[in-house]
C-alpha cells in the first residue's frame, strides 16, 4: 500500500511542514537522487534553477534564469509495447532517440514536435510546442498519458498512467505540457501514439492567404484524411495521411501540384519549428540576429490573414499565425487579443516574457499553483507573465 | 451552532437565495428535494438543503456568491447520470442544477466548433450540428441523456474514444465561475490557451474546481461509412492476441470491444444479435471512414482476426446489420440485468497486454468469493467492465461483492493499470483512490483543490479521499448498487 509506506500522517499540513529537506521517500535512481537533492539545496539556500535539456530551445520565447540543473542523466525508453499504442521514457532522453524507435515500429508521436538537434522528450513537453499535425491528431498534452516528477520540495509524484482511459485524479499530468518546467521536474512521461499513415502525399497549390484559410477550414469540415494544412510562399499546402486508398481516393477532389516526398517530409517538419517564407531565414541558434521580432501568434482557425500585419506563414488549418513584426509587443498582443487569441514572442524579442499576459483571476491561479508545487520558489519562470513570476518568488 | 441558530442559518440564505432567483428557480420542499437525492449511483441518498434552478450564467453567480457568504457548500449537477455519486448531497448544501442552461449559443459550421451551455445534452450538440455534415465526436453510452456540463467534470468518453478522443481532447474552451463567483474564462476557439494549460486541469475534475456556465467543443466532419467486423475466438486469450494484431498492423479502429463467454450468452439470449454461443470470446471492430478507407481497414481486420484463429467472423453490409452487431454489446448490461438478481459494475484500466492475466485473475477471485462475474471490455483502450453477480436480497452478498470489487481494482492497479477508466471517482471509488496514489500525490490533489477553492465549498470530499482517510482504510471498503435510470443504455 502506498499509504503505508507515506506513514499514517492523517493530516494535510504534513506535507507543508515537510519543508525543503523533505524530499520524498519513494524510489529514486542514482539519476533521479540527484535531481533530487539539487532541488531540496536550492530550496534551502534559497536559489533557482534552470531545468535544462538538450538546450534546443535556448532563448525561445525568454530568458532563461538561474544555475542550470541537466535533464541529460534521465536517458532511455522504460516501456513500450507498440500493440498497447503507449510509450514510457524518460525525460532527458533525446527525442531523436525516441523518434527513430517509434518509427521502426510504424508509429509517431500524434503532435509532431520540432526535431531540434539535442532536443528530449523531457523539452518537448515542457515546451508544449506541437507541429502542423497538431490540427488534426491533438497537441502535447493530447497525446499525454502520464508523467513522474519531481516537485519544488524534491519529492516524487505520479499522475495519471500508462493507459488511455484514466479518470482518478486531477489531470496534474497534463498540466506539464507548455509549463516550461515551472512546476517540477519531469522524470519520466507515458505518450500515447499513433501508427504512422501508410501513405503521405502533399500537395500545393498557389493561391492568397485568405482564399487558403477559407479553403483548408471548408476541406477539414469534409470528411478527408487530412494531417496538415499550412500556407506560406504563396502557396496552400495540404498534407493527406491514411491508408493508401483512402488518400487515392481523396486526391483527385483536391487537385494542385503534387510535392516530391522528400521535399514533402523537409517542409512539413521544417513547419514543426517555424514554416519557411521569412527573409532572412532565422537561425535557430543565432537569435539575436534576426533583424524583425518573429511572433506566433493562436486564433481562430477562420480569422482573416494578418497580411497587413506581417504574417508570413499559416498553419495549423489557420489556427497558427507567423508573424515577422517591428510592431511594438503591445501592439502585436492586443491584435491577437481582439481576434480571441493570444501571441507568444518567438525570437528576437526577448526583453519581455514569451507568453501572452493573463487576465487577473488566470494569473491568480497561476500565483497558487507555481505555491502549490514550488513553494521556495526553485524554478525559473523566464518565460511567464511578468506578473506571474513577481508573485511567485515574492511569496516564498 | 445551536439547533436554533442552525434553523436560523438556514432561513438566511434560503431567504437570500429566493431574493435572487425566479420563485421556479429554489426548490426546498421535501417532495421537492427527493428526485435530487441521488445521481445515478442510487444507494447513495441525501437530500440536499435547497435546490437551485437557475436559468442564466448570472444567476449561478448569484447563488454562488451567497453561498459563499454564507459558507454553504454547493454541488454542481449536470444531467444526474454519472455513476460514481458526484453529485450525491449534503444535508448543509445547496444543490446548483446547471440543467435549465440548455441553449446551443452558436454553431460555426466553416470553424467546426459550437459553444453550448453546459444543460445542453451530449447528443444534442451532435443533432443540431447534423446539418452541417458535423458531430460531436465523444459518445457516452448515456449520450442520449448526459450533459456537456456533466462531460467536462468527468471528462467523459465513449466507444469511439480510442480513434477520436475524450472529452479532454474535444472542448476547446470554458467559461464558468470559481466557487465564490469569480468569472473565469479558459481557452476558446484559438488553440491553446496563454499559461498553464488550466484546460486540461478543468476536464474531469468532478466539479471541484469550477461551475460551468458555457462550453466551446470541437466538431468533427460525420464518417460517411461505418461498417463492422463481429470475429468469434475459442479464448479470450485469442482475441486479445487479435486486438493486439489490428493495432500493429496499423488501425485504429473506431470501436473495438469485447465480451467474455458469459457476457455473450448473456446477451444473445436478449437480443439475438447473432453471437456464437460456444465462443470463449467475441470481438466487435468498427471502422469509419471514406467508402475506401473504410472498405481496406475491413478486409485487413477481416485477416487479422482469421490470422488469430477467428472461429467465426460475420461484417455487417448495412446500416441495420451494423447496429445489429452494437445492439448486443450495447445490451450487454441490461442482458446481465436479466440473470442476475443484482450487478456491481468495475471500471478499472488496464495495459491490454496483461488481460488474459487479469481476466484469469478476475476469474479465480469469482471462485473465492463465490460470485459469478460476467466481463466487457474495451478493448482498444483497455477499460474493463466487470459485472459482478450478486443477490442484494441475500446477507452478506453486498459485502462479498464490495469485497471482490476491490480486489478486481487491486488487480488492475497491480497490472499497472488504473481504478477508474470513465466513471470519474464521486464517492464510490474514495477508498480505492487509495490504492492508486500516495500521500504526496493526494496532498497535492488537496492543494490544487485550495488553490481554485480556498474556502472548500464546491463538491467538498467528493474526488480525492482525505490523507485520514487513507491512513485509516486497514479494511478498504468498496460500496455497489443498483443504477437509476435503468432505461439509459450502459456500456
Amino acid at each position: 500500500m502506498p499509504v503505508s509506506s507515506a506513514g499514517p500522517t492523517g493530516t494535510l499540513d504534513a506535507q507543508s511542514g515537510a519543508g525543503p529537506a523533505g524530499a520524498s521517500t519513494a524510489v529514486l535512481d542514482p539519476a533521479e537522487r540527484i535531481l533530487a537533492d539539487a532541488i531540496c539545496a536550492a530550496a534551502a539556500d534559497q536559489r533557482v534553477l534552470h531545468l535544462r535539456g538538450g538546450d534546443s530551445k535556448r532563448g525561445l520565447g525568454g530568458t532563461a534564469h538561474g544555475e542550470p540543473l541537466s535533464t541529460l542523466g534521465l536517458r532511455g525508453i522504460v516501456d513500450y509495447d507498440p500493440a498497447e499504442l503507449v510509450v514510457t521514457v524518460r525525460a532527458g532522453t533525446p527525442l531523436a532517440d525516441l523518434q527513430a524507435e517509434l518509427v521502426a515500429h510504424g508509429q509517431m508521436l500524434p503532435f509532431e514536435p520540432p526535431d531540434w538537434p539535442g532536443a528530449t522528450v523531457g523539452g518537448a513537453v515542457a515546451s508544449g510546442l506541437a507541429g502542423p499535425r497538431r490540427a488534426f491528431a491533438g497537441s502535447v498534452r493530447d497525446a499525454l498519458l502520464g508523467a513522474r516528477l519531481l516537485d519544488g520540495r524534491g519529492q516524487v509524484l505520479r499522475f495519471g498512467g500508462r493507459v488511455m482511459k484514466n479518470v482518478a485524479g486531477f489531470d496534474l499530468f497534463r498540466l506539464q505540457a507548455g509549463a516550461w518546467g515551472r512546476l517540477g521536474v519531469l522524470l519520466e512521461v507515458s505518450f500515447r501514439l499513433l501508427p504512422r499513415p501508410q501513405r503521405e502525399e502533399t500537395l500545393r497549390l498557389p493561391m492568397a492567404a485568405n482564399e487558403a484559410i477559407q479553403r483548408m477550414n471548408r476541406l477539414a469540415a469534409t470528411p478527408l484524411p487530412l494531417g496538415g494544412a499550412a500556407w506560406c510562399e504563396g502557396a496552400l499546402h495540404l498534407r493527406l495521411c491514411g491508408s493508401a486508398a483512402g488518400v487515392d481516393a481523396a486526391l483527385p477532389g483536391i487537385g494542385g501540384q503534387t510535392v516530391e516526398p522528400a521535399a514533402a517530409a523537409a517542409f512539413w517538419a521544417g513547419c514543426a519549428g517555424m514554416p519557411p517564407g521569412h527573409r532572412p531565414a532565422a537561425d535557430m541558434r543565432g537569435p539575436d540576429q534576426l533583424e524583425v521580432p518573429l511572433w506566433r501568434l493562436s486564433v481562430p482557425s477562420t480569422t482573416r490573414s494578418l497580411g497587413a500585419e506581417g504574417e508570413f506563414a499559416v498553419d495549423w488549418c489557420g489556427g497558427l499565425r507567423w508573424l515577422a513584426t517591428d510592431a511594438p509587443p503591445s501592439e502585436v498582443r492586443s491584435l491577437a487579443a481582439s481576434l480571441g487569441g493570444h501571441a507568444m514572442a518567438w525570437r528576437g524579442n526577448l526583453a519581455q516574457p514569451a507568453m501572452h499576459p493573463l487576465d487577473p483571476v488566470r494569473l491568480a491561479l497561476h500565483r497558487r499553483l507555481f505555491d502549490v508545487f514550488d513553494p521556495h520558489g526553485v524554478f525559473d519562470s523566464g518565460r511567464f507573465d511578468a506578473a506571474a513570476v513577481q508573485a511567485a518568488s515574492g511569496a516564498t | 451552532m445551536s439547533q436554533l441558530a442552525a434553523s436560523q442559518a438556514t432561513s438566511r440564505i434560503l431567504s437570500a437565495l429566493a431574493a435572487a432567483l425566479p420563485a421556479d428557480a429554489l426548490l426546498t420542499e421535501p417532495e421537492q428535494l427527493a428526485p435530487y437525492e441521488c445521481d445515478g449511483l442510487s444507494m447513495y441518498r441525501q437530500p440536499p438543503l435547497a435546490v437551485a434552478l437557475p436559468y442564466t450564467a448570472e444567476q449561478v453567480q448569484a447563488v454562488l456568491r451567497i453561498c459563499h457568504a454564507h459558507h454553504t457548500p454547493v454541488i454542481p449537477r449536470g444531467a444526474g447520470t454519472g455513476l460514481a455519486g458526484g453529485v450525491l448531497p449534503r444535508a448543509d448544501a445547496v444543490l446548483l442544477s446547471l440543467a435549465r442552461l440548455k441553449r446551443i449559443v452558436r454553431i460555426d459550421p466553416l470553424a467546426r466548433v459550437a459553444v453550448v451551455e453546459p444543460g445542453v445534452r451530449n447528443a444534442a450538440i451532435s443533432e443540431a450540428s447534423a446539418a452541417h455534415g458535423l458531430y460531436y465526436a465523444p459518445d457516452p453510452s448515456s449520450q442520449i441523456a448526459c450533459s456537456i456540463g456533466g462531460n467536462v467534470a468527468e471528462n467523459s468518453g465513449g466507444v469511439h474514444c480510442l480513434k477520436y478522443g475524450l472529452t479532454v481532447h474535444n472542448v476547446l474552451g470554458i467559461k464558468g465561475f470559481l466557487a465564490d463567483g469569480t468569472p473565469l474564462s479558459i481557452g476558446g476557439e484559438a488553440p491553446d490557451d496563454s499559461g498553464l494549460d488550466l484546460l486540461a486541469l478543468m476536464m474531469g475534475s468532478e466539479g471541484l474546481l469550477v461551475v460551468v456556465t458555457e462550453v466551446t467543443v470541437r466538431l468533427l466532419p460525420r464518417p460517411r461509412v461505418a461498417q463492422v467486423v463481429m470475429a468469434a475466438f475459442a479464448t479470450v486469450e485469442a482475441a486479445g492476441d487479435a486486438v493486439a494484431g489490428i493495432i500493429g498492423e496499423g488501425i485504429i479502429p473506431a470501436g473495438l470491444e469485447m465480451m467474455d463467454a458469459l457476457a455473450t450468452r448473456a446477451v444473445e439470449d436478449f437480443v439475438h444479435a447473432g453471437y456464437p454461443l460456444d465462443a470463449g470470446a467475441i470481438l466487435l471492430a468498427e471502422s469509419d471512414g471514406t467508402a475506401e478507407e473504410v472498405a481496406d481497414e475491413i478486409a485487413r481486420i477481416e485477416a487479422v482476426c482469421r490470422r488469430h484463429g477467428a472461429v467465426s467472423l460475420a461484417v455487417s453490409q448495412s446500416e441495420v446489420e451494423r447496429l445489429k452487431l452494437w445492439a448486443g454489446r450495447k445490451a450487454a448490461f441490461p442482458a446481465v440485468g436479466r440473470i442476475t438478481p443484482d450487478y456491481y459494475c468495475m471500471d478499472g484500466t488496464i495495459p491490454k497486454k496483461h488481460l488474459s492475466a487479469v481476466l484469469r485473475r478476475i476469474a479465480e477471485l469469482s471462485e473465492r468469493h463465490g460470485l459469478a462475474c460476467a466481463n466487457v471490455f474495451h478493448a482498444g483502450d483497455g477499460n474493463l467492465h466487470p459485472l459482478i453477480f450478486f443477490d442484494a436480497n441475500q446477507p452478506g452478498d453486498v459485502e462479498r461483492a464490495e469485497a471482490f470489487g476491490l480486489d478486481i481494482l487491486r488487480a488492475c492497479v497491480e497490472a499497472g493499470g488504473v481504478i477508474t477508466g470513465e466513471h470519474g471517482v464521486g464517492v464510490e471509488k474514495l477508498d480505492a483512490m487509495c490504492v492508486q496514489f500516495a500521500a504526496p500525490e493526494l496532498a497535492t490533489f488537496h492543494a490544487v483543490k485550495a488553490a481554485f477553492d480556498p474556502a472548500g465549498l464546491l463538491n467538498p470530499g467528493k474526488a480525492v479521499p482525505t490523507l485520514h482517510r487513507c491512513a485509516e482504510m486497514g479494511a478498504m471498503h468498496m460500496h455497489g448498487g443498483k443504477l437509476l435510470h435503468p432505461e439509459l443504455p450502459r456500456f
